[in-house]
C-alpha cells in the first residue's frame, strides 16, 4: 500500500469549529455531532478533530500525539525523544474498539518536557526545539509520525467518518474550551491515519476544506526555512506558512491572512484607507510565494482563538453563528444548527475576510 | 420582520391543518424526497437538518420546509413549488427547469446556478456567485430576486435570464460585492440604486431607469412582493441599474491575443 507522501490526494470536505469566548469547558461529543449532518461531504478516509484546553494538568508540557507502525519503531522512537526530553508521561491513547474503525496503528502519547541543557547548547528557544525533533521524527523514522505537538491542547484523527472517529477516541471523555473538526473527501487515496486532519504544528492546527492550485509554489518557497512537506497535502504546507508567518515572523493573524489570501492588485487599488492600501501592497510584494490559490476555507486554531478563512474568490462554503459566549464555524448552517439550534447571527464570511475569535485573557 | 413572518406562521398553521407533515430530522436525503414524492400535492417538511438534494427533478408539489435544507435543494426543479421557511445552503435551484422556489431568509452561495427557467426569491441576502451560468431559451427565462444584498461574482457567466438585487434590509456596503457580472454575455440584471463606486467590467453596459418606467421589472416585482407581501409601489419608485452586456463590445478575449 502506498502511503501518504506517495500519492497526490485532492481533497473536498467538510469542517467545523466551536469556541467559548469566556473559555467554558464543552464535551467533545458537541463537536463530535456537528459533523453529523455533513457526512455527504466525507468520503470516510479521513476524519479528525482539535480540542484546546483538554490537558490542563499537564498544560506545561508538550503532548506528543504518535502513531507507530510497530512496536520496535516506538521503542526506537522513544529512545529518541528520552535523548532530547524528558518523558513526564507516557500512556497509549484510550480508544474504542468500533466495526467503522479499522487497520488501526499503535497509538500514544506523551508529555515532554524538553532538556534544558539540550535546549541551551542548540541555542534555541523551546518551540523551535520542538518543531526540529518533530520534523526530525516525521521525516527520519520510518513508522513513526507525530501529529499532535502542542501545550494543553491534542489532535485526535484517523481513516473513517468524523463522527464514527469521535466515538472511536472517546473524545466525550475530554472537555475543552474551543474545538475543530474535519471529514474529508480525498478523491484517490492510500488511507494513511498522518494524512487525515487537522494538521498541526505546536498548539497550531489547521481543518482545510478545498484544493489549493499553488502546492508548489508554496512548497518550493517555505521548505528554505527548513520546513518539510511530507505528505504532498496541501493542509500540511498551510500549517507550515502560517506557522512561519506568525510565530516566526511576528505577523498578527489579519495580517497572514492578507498574505495567504491576499485581495486582488484591483481590489487594493480601490482601497479607500491609505495605510490599508499600502500596507496589503506590501505583503503582496513581499510574500507573493505564500499567496494561496484554489479553493479553500480552513479553520486556524491555535491557544486561545481560532481563525477562520475562505480564499479570496470564495470557492468553498463557511458559514459562522453565534450564542451568548459561543461562536460556530461550519461549512454548512446545519452543522451550526445541531450544535445550537439557536445560534443568531448566521453569517458568510466574504472571501478572504478572516474571522478571528479569541478567548478572553486569563481564561484559557 | 419577525412579527411578519409570525403572522404569516399562524395563517399557515390554520390553512394547513390538512396538508401531510413529514418530520425529516433523523432522515437521510433519499428518504425524504421518497416521503416527499409518496406525499401527494402538498406537504409541510419539518426539522430539515441540511438533507441535500430536496424536492430535486420534481413537478406538480408544494412543499414547504421548515429548519435548514441541504445544498441543492430543488436542484432541476421541474415545476415545483418550495417554500423555505428560514435559510437555505448553497446552490438553491441548481439547473432548475420550471418552478418556483422563495426563502424567507438567506441563501448562500452559487444561488441558481445553470438555471434555465422558473423563479428563486429570496427574502434576504445571498452569497457568492448568485445566477452564475443561468441561461434562457425561447419562452424560457428564469428569474433570481434577491431581497436583500449579495456578495461577489453576482451574474458570473450570465448567459441569459433576469437577476434582480433590491438592497433591502439592514445589509452594509454596496448591493453587490466585488466583480459582478464577470463573463457575462446575455441576459439582464436590475439593481436597485445608481452602484456608483460598483465597478462592472469593460463588456457590459449599464443605464438607470426608474423602477415604474420598466415593464417587465414592474412584473417580476410585483410578483415578489405578493409573496412576501412588501409594498412593489416603494421598491419600483427608486431608481434602477440596468446591466445588459455590450454587443458591441463583445467577451472575446480571455488569455492572450493571437
Amino acid at each position: 500500500m502506498k502511503l501518504e507522501g506517495e500519492v497526490r490526494i485532492p481533497s473536498g470536505c467538510a469542517i467545523a469549529a466551536v469556541i467559548s469566548k469566556e473559555g467554558k469547558k464543552m464535551s467533545g461529543s458537541l463537536i463530535t455531532e456537528a459533523m453529523k449532518p455533513m457526512h455527504d461531504r466525507s468520503n470516510g478516509l479521513g476524519g479528525g478533530f482539535a480540542g484546546y484546553g483538554i490537558y490542563p494538568e499537564y498544560r506545561d508540557y508538550y503532548a506528543f500525539h504518535m502513531f507507530f507502525d510497530s512496536r520496535e519503531t516506538r521503542k526506537d522512537c522513544e529512545v529518541f525523544l528520552k535523548e532530547r526530553f524528558e518523558i513526564v508521561k507516557s500512556e497509549i491513547i484510550p480508544t474504542r474498539k468500533i466495526p467503522e474503525i479499522k487497520d488501526i496503528p499503535i497509538i500514544w502519547r506523551y508529555f515532554l518536557s524538553p532538556l534544558k541543557s539540550k535546549v541551551d547548547a542548540l541555542q534555541l528557544n523551546e518551540d523551535e526545539y520542538t518543531v526540529r525533533a518533530v520534523m526530525h521524527i516525521n521525516t527520519q523514522l520510518k513508522g513513526a509520525f507525530v501529529f499532535s505537538s502542542g501545550k494543553n491542547m491534542g489532535t485526535f484523527k484517523a481513516v473513517g467518518f468524523p463522527e464514527d472517529v469521535g466515538v472511536f477516541y472517546r473524545l466525550e471523555e475530554y472537555e475543552g474550551y474551543s474545538w475543530t473538526a474535519h471529514g474529508r473527501y480525498p478523491t484517490n487515496t492510500p488511507g494513511w491515519w498522518g494524512g487525515a486532519h487537522p494538521f498541526t504544528l505546536l498548539d497550531q492546527s489547521i481543518v482545510h476544506n478545498g484544493e489549493i492550485s499553488s502546492y508548489d509554489a508554496n512548497r518550493r518557497f517555505i521548505e528554505m526555512f527548513g520546513y518539510r512537506c511530507t505528505l504532498q497535502t496541501d493542509t500540511e504546507v498551510i500549517t507550515y506558512i502560517l506557522d512561519y508567518l506568525i510565530r516566526k515572523q511576528g505577523f498578527s493573524l489579519d495580517e497572514a491572512a492578507k498574505v495567504i489570501a491576499a485581495p486582488f492588485w484591483s481590489t487594493i487599488g480601490r482601497m479607500a484607507d491609505d495605510e490599508e492600501r499600502k500596507k496589503c501592497e506590501y505583503l503582496r510584494k513581499l510574500f507573493p510565494s505564500l499567496l494561496i490559490t484554489g479553493p479553500f476555507s480552513i479553520v486556524f486554531g491555535f491557544t486561545g482563538g481560532l481563525m477562520a478563512l475562505n480564499d479570496r474568490l470564495k470557492l468553498r462554503s463557511m458559514v459562522t453563528g453565534e450564542k451568548d459566549d459561543r461562536v460556530f464555524i461550519a461549512s454548512e448552517e446545519a452543522s451550526i444548527r445541531t450544535m445550537e439550534p439557536d445560534a443568531v447571527n448566521i453569517k458568510a464570511p466574504a472571501g478572504g475576510e478572516p474571522v478571528i475569535i479569541r478567548v478572553k485573557d486569563g481564561k484559557y | 420582520m419577525l412579527d411578519f413572518l409570525q403572522k404569516k406562521e399562524e395563517k399557515c398553521t390554520e390553512v394547513w391543518y390538512n396538508i401531510m407533515e413529514i418530520d425529516v430530522k433523523e432522515l437521510g436525503f433519499a428518504e425524504v424526497n421518497r416521503k416527499i414524492r409518496e406525499a401527494g400535492s402538498e406537504c409541510r417538511v419539518k426539522g430539515c437538518i441540511g438533507q441535500r438534494f430536496i424536492a430535486a427533478g420534481m413537478n406538480g408539489k408544494s412543499i414547504v420546509i421548515e429548519g435548514i435544507p441541504g445544498n441543492a435543494l430543488g436542484a432541476y426543479l421541474d415545476g415545483a413549488v418550495i417554500d423555505v421557511h428560514g435559510n437555505a445552503q448553497d446552490a438553491v435551484g441548481d439547473t432548475m427547469n420550471d418552478g418556483v422556489i422563495t426563502v424567507r431568509g438567506n441563501i448562500g452561495d452559487a444561488a441558481g446556478y445553470a438555471m434555465r427557467g422558473g423563479k428563486i426569491y429570496v427574502r434576504g441576502n445571498a452569497g457568492y456567485r448568485a445566477g452564475i451560468h443561468m441561461k434562457a431559451y425561447k419562452e424560457k427565462v428564469p428569474v433570481i430576486v434577491i431581497g436583500g444584498h449579495t456578495g461577489s461574482f453576482l451574474g458570473e457567466y450570465q448567459a441569459g435570464g433576469i437577476i434582480a438585487v433590491l438592497g433591502l434590509g439592514d445589509g452594509d456596503g454596496p448591493i453587490v460585492g466585488n466583480f459582478p457580472c464577470t463573463g457575462m454575455h446575455g441576459g439582464k440584471m436590475y439593481l436597485r440604486g445608481e452602484c456608483k463606486g460598483i465597478e462592472f467590467p469593460k463588456q457590459v453596459k449599464t443605464e438607470t431607469v426608474c423602477g415604474k418606467d420598466d415593464e417587465k421589472l414592474c412584473e417580476i416585482i410585483s410578483d415578489y412582493c405578493k409573496v412576501f407581501e412588501t409594498d412593489a409601489e416603494e421598491i419600483l419608485s427608486s431608481v434602477f441599474t440596468v446591466v445588459t452586456p455590450d454587443s458591441k463590445n463583445p467577451f472575446k478575449q480571455m488569455y492572450v491575443a493571437n
